[in-house]
């Protein structure tokens, strides 16, 4: 195991305590002068909070900003599903919250695999996230008094999380939304609707721009620019089913990653525990149901194995309470990764509930009657009405029935601490960077990390480093390698479109899909990677040999979108397969079976593995080389993490 | 991963709008469904036919969609006549099977209204929505300016109100489902939210007036047949159009330079 530290892999931390690190950046950072950031041009691919936050503020502060996102408006973007919350240390409860317990909690919910110096500035600007919505109009839930109101989420032990009903995304999103569609009213930004990113281009080692797909033409066209941000999100749909919307996809940092850009700890994937069971095999999509639930309700599971009867007809004495069993101290509010196992095992041991017995029972019963069902509904209405609307049960009269489902993906493209990729001038922000969740993310911290990277880091840290680029030419899309770029992706796309053969994209997908969750899901073996890594690339040949894509190139096509999407997909099942299997250790949502204590908790091995595995494009992701950034802990004491 | 437990619709006729581009003459085009488990939703039969057009070498059908969640307002389609189909508060991706029976009939058409041009089959080009936000429906505040959070108090009722409006997801629902083509109700949800909170208060004025006349431009006018109120998925009420009209109105005579006195 080599543990030499890569040049390519400077992470770039300030100098200082951990708690000045951030200011010691900001007071020595070079500036641009007003009057000259509109020479520079930035582009963003991708909408939701990381993207138009970044937008907005980028053309606040002067620079000229293209904006792309692929679907009909920036506002559809997949972070308007977040339901539950954003955290923030604002310790507006009183009851023990800081900077540095914030900074605490994160470092250890991600088991201890991420980079201090990253996530205590994603703790410190949190605070400022806060304001900044409030500013635009977000309308957060409130006390009766008029201040704001907090509610308590997995991992934590504070109430910090700030939440707008159960659709807390959706409202920071249409803030971010709305600050960007001011920029683009007020001409700072070019916005570019239904258009996907489908190469980034290189020239001597610095990113010069992007190629982009019109998907109402299919034509290609290239954009140059000084710097180029990435905030496209994560790569959960690798397992076609999963909470993700049904258009997300890895092909931009995959692209971005073929040309140079590491793809950092692809095998850290999140399962979410509160989804709802999949009831029929045409179904194309999980649904989560928000985390919050977890103060109020509780996950139990028939003591005996094969127990059928009705929830109301079991009576306390033959129910086991799960969570509260295993977690005392923690409950039914334990980590998502920690709580996902739990219902996977009660599952496996047969006491699983509901018609397929694929699911754990969420119960309310025990809150309606401590708090009324007018709170209850209060709380949690809309999420109940949407359980009500999917799976046609009453949560006010039968408990929820859940199950976990991939949610999050903490890996990505490799970042500093500038959120620069290891490929000079190319940006990579919120899910779709690897930087601040380690091996497990907590609750309400996927909002806190997107606005933070878009607001609040960005728009400095792209400063640093074009200011020295001031007034000096950069390549314009008539140099040969954006040429280069636009004929490969119409190979490519000419390709999928001439293979005639049998099988759809979404067959494809499903079958990959298939793969990666049976082998790199929930449980990971060596035998089980190792069969994954056998299986995916035939499978992958045969996707090449007998894809079938109908309607042309030349007009709105789905199908030929989303074969270029599977096409990344495969690749990258490949490289996480890979990853899950070099690392000998399990640590947050990376749990490997050859390594548990006696309780069956993940046990790390800090000794071989506290480092960031970051994977280098060969020409193949089955020959992708691994390099490795240490993680060091100066403030933190590496522990066993405990949440019992 | 197993066999579904739910019960199955069988001899399912679709009647879907085919049109192959934004100028092209579109006809509907009839499919069968054999067979489809009750708990599918809506979208995922759509998925079904898809995959056996593409089997059949045929183009698929082409809809927006995304989330399937009901929250992202990708989705759209004119069900039997009725946006986003008979359940009601419930858009496309959220409607079960369960909702239809064996051996119907089903219509199905892109949004309805000349302000959302169909671009190819069921999607349609909905960009004049975001005109809407650009002209006015934000609060300015610049990124790092903004005072501590808990020194703005906004009452519950008020916060709650804001809320309301701001489920809106933009889905273009009340435009497909009003006889006019009006976009009062999407147009009135974002003046309502902004101009309910103190923070939206500086701009309420200028606010309503910009994004009226922008709306204006591209929609047809209200006249209060009520039809998007119920078409809404977030069942948003119409009162906001009547908070929109005053604050207008008021805009078209207030003096900005005194508005701290009223």
């Amino acid at each position: 195991m080599t543990t030499a530290t890569d040049p390519r892999l400077n992470a770039k931390i300030p100098e200082g305590a951990i708690a000045d690190k951030w200011n010691n950046y900001k007071e020595d950072m070079k500036l641009v002068n007003p009057n000259n950031k509109r020479k520079f041009k930035v582009i963003v691919i991708g909408t939701g909070l990381a993207g138009a936050s970044a937008a907005a503020t980028l053309a606040e502060l002067g620079y000229q900003v293209d904006a792309f996102t692929f679907h009909d408006s920036p506002r559809r973007a997949h972070s308007i599903a977040a339901q539950g919350g954003i955290n923030a240390a604002k310790n507006y409860r009183g009851d023990g919250d800081s900077v540095h317990r914030l900074f605490y909690d994160t470092i250890k919910g991600g088991d201890f695999r991420a980079r201090e110096g990253n996530v205590h500035r994603l703790a410190e600007v949190s605070v400022d996230i806060i304001d900044q919505m409030v500013a635009q109009g977000v309308p957060f839930a409130r006390e009766y008094g008029g201040l704001l109101d907090n509610r308590s989420f997995g991992g934590s032990q504070v109430s910090r999380t700030f939440y707008a009903r159960g659709q807390t995304g959706q409202q920071l999103l249409l803030g971010a939304y709305q600050q960007l569609a001011r920029q683009v009213g007020l001409g700072g930004v070019n916005l570019y609707n239904r258009t996907e990113l489908v190469d980034t281009v290189v020239v001597d080692g610095r990113c010069a721009g992007i190629v982009v797909r019109d998907l109402l033409t299919g034509e290609l066209q290239s954009h140059a620019a000084h710097a180029v941000v990435l905030a496209t999100g994560g790569y959960g749909n690798v397992f076609f089913l999963s909470t993700n919307a049904m258009q997300c996809n890895v092909t931009a940092a995959w692209r971005a990653h073929r040309k140079g850009a590491m793809f950092a700890n692809p095998c850290y994937t999140q399962i979410h525990p509160t989804c709802i069971p999949q009831s029929d095999p045409t179904q194309s999509k999980l649904t989560l149901m928000s985390e919050s639930l977890r103060n109020d309700g509780r996950v139990w599971v028939p003591l005996n194995p094969g127990d059928a009867r009705p929830a109301a007809q079991i009576p306390e004495n033959e129910r086991d309470y799960v969570l509260e069993r295993l977690y005392p101290s923690y409950g039914n509010l334990a980590p998502r990764d920690i709580a996902s196992r739990a219902a996977k095992r009660a599952v496996d041991s047969g006491r699983g509930v509901g018609p397929l017995k694929n699911g754990v029972n969420l119960d309310f019963a025990a809150a309606i009657e401590r708090l009324g069902k007018d709170v209850v509904q209060e709380r949690y209405g809309n999420l109940f009405e949407m359980y009500e609307r999917i799976s046609g049960e009453n949560p006010y009269d039968t408990p929820m029935r859940i199950y976990p489902a991939t949610h999050y993906t903490m890996g990505g493209l490799w970042v500093d601490y500038e959120l620069q990729t290891t490929v000079p001038g190319l940006y990579a922000a919120g899910e779709a960077n690897f930087s601040d969740h380690g091996a497990n993310r907590l609750g309400a911290s996927a909002l806190m990390q997107g606005l933070a990277d878009g607001y609040f880091v960005l728009p400095y840290t792209i400063g640093n480093e074009l200011a020295p680029l001031l007034n000096k030419p950069i390549p314009g899309t008539d140099h040969p390698a954006f040429k280069l770029a636009e004929q490969e992706a119409r190979d490519r796309y000419s390709r999928y479109l001439g293979t005639n053969g049998k099988r759809s994209p979404d067959w494809f997908h499903r079958e990959l899909g298939k793969i990666i969750w049976d082998n790199c899901g929930m449980e990971r073996t060596e035998a089980g990677l190792k069969q994954a890594l056998a299986d995916l690339p035939p499978l992958y040949e045969e996707f090449q040999n007998d894809l079938r894509v109908t309607g042309d190139g030349e007009s709105t096509n789905q199908t030929l979108e989303k074969a270029g999407r599977v096409d990344d997909f495969f690749q990258l099942g490949m490289l996480m397969c890979r990853d899950a299997l070099e690392r000998n250790e399990s640590c947050g949502g990376h749990f490997r079976s050859e390594y548990q204590d006696e309780e069956g908790e993940a046990k790390r091995d800090d000794e071989n593995f506290a480092h960031v595995a970051a994977w280098e494009w060969n020409g193949d992701p089955m020959a992708a080389i691994r390099n490795v950034e240490p993680l060091e802990f100066e403030t933190v004491h590496l522990a066993t993490r405990s949440y019992k | 991963m197993t066999a579904s437990h739910g019960e199955h619709l069988t001899n399912l006729t679709l009647s879907v709008w085919r049109q192959k581009g934004p100028d092209a003459a579109g006809a509907f085009e009839s499919y069968r469904i054999d067979s489809i488990s009750d708990e599918a939703s809506f979208l995922e039969m759509l998925d079904v036919l898809n995959e056996k057009l593409i089997d059949e070498g045929r183009d698929a059908v082409t809809f927006d969609h995304d989330c399937r969640e009901g929250i992202c307002g990708s989705c759209s389609l004119m069900i039997d006549g009725q946006a986003h189909g008979p359940q009601r508060g419930t858009a496309t991706c959220q409607l079960h099977m369960r909702k239809f029976k064996s051996g119907a009939n089903i219509v199905i058409e892109p949004w309805r209204a000349t302000s959302f041009p169909i671009i190819k089959d069921l999607m349609v080009d909905r960009s004049a929505f975001d005109r809407i936000i650009e002209s006015g429906g934000y609060i300015t505040s610049q990124t790092g300016g903004a005072p501590d959070a808990n020194l703005i108090p906004v009452p519950k009722p008020v916060a709650d109100a804001a809320m309301d409006a701001a489920e809106c997801i933009g889905c273009g629902a009340c435009v497909a489902a009003c006889p006019n083509g009006a976009a009062n109700l999407f147009t009135a949800a974002k003046v309502a939210h902004l101009n309910l909170l103190p923070q939206g208060q500086a701009e309420r004025h200028a606010r309503a007036e910009s994004m009226v006349e922008t709306m204006d431009e591209y929609f047809g006018s209200c006249t209060n047949h009520g039809e998007c109120e119920a078409a809404c998925p977030k069942e948003i009420s119409i009162d906001v159009i009547a908070l929109m009209n005053k604050d207008y109105r008021k805009a078209k005579f207030a003096n900005r330079k005194e508005i701290a006195r009223s």
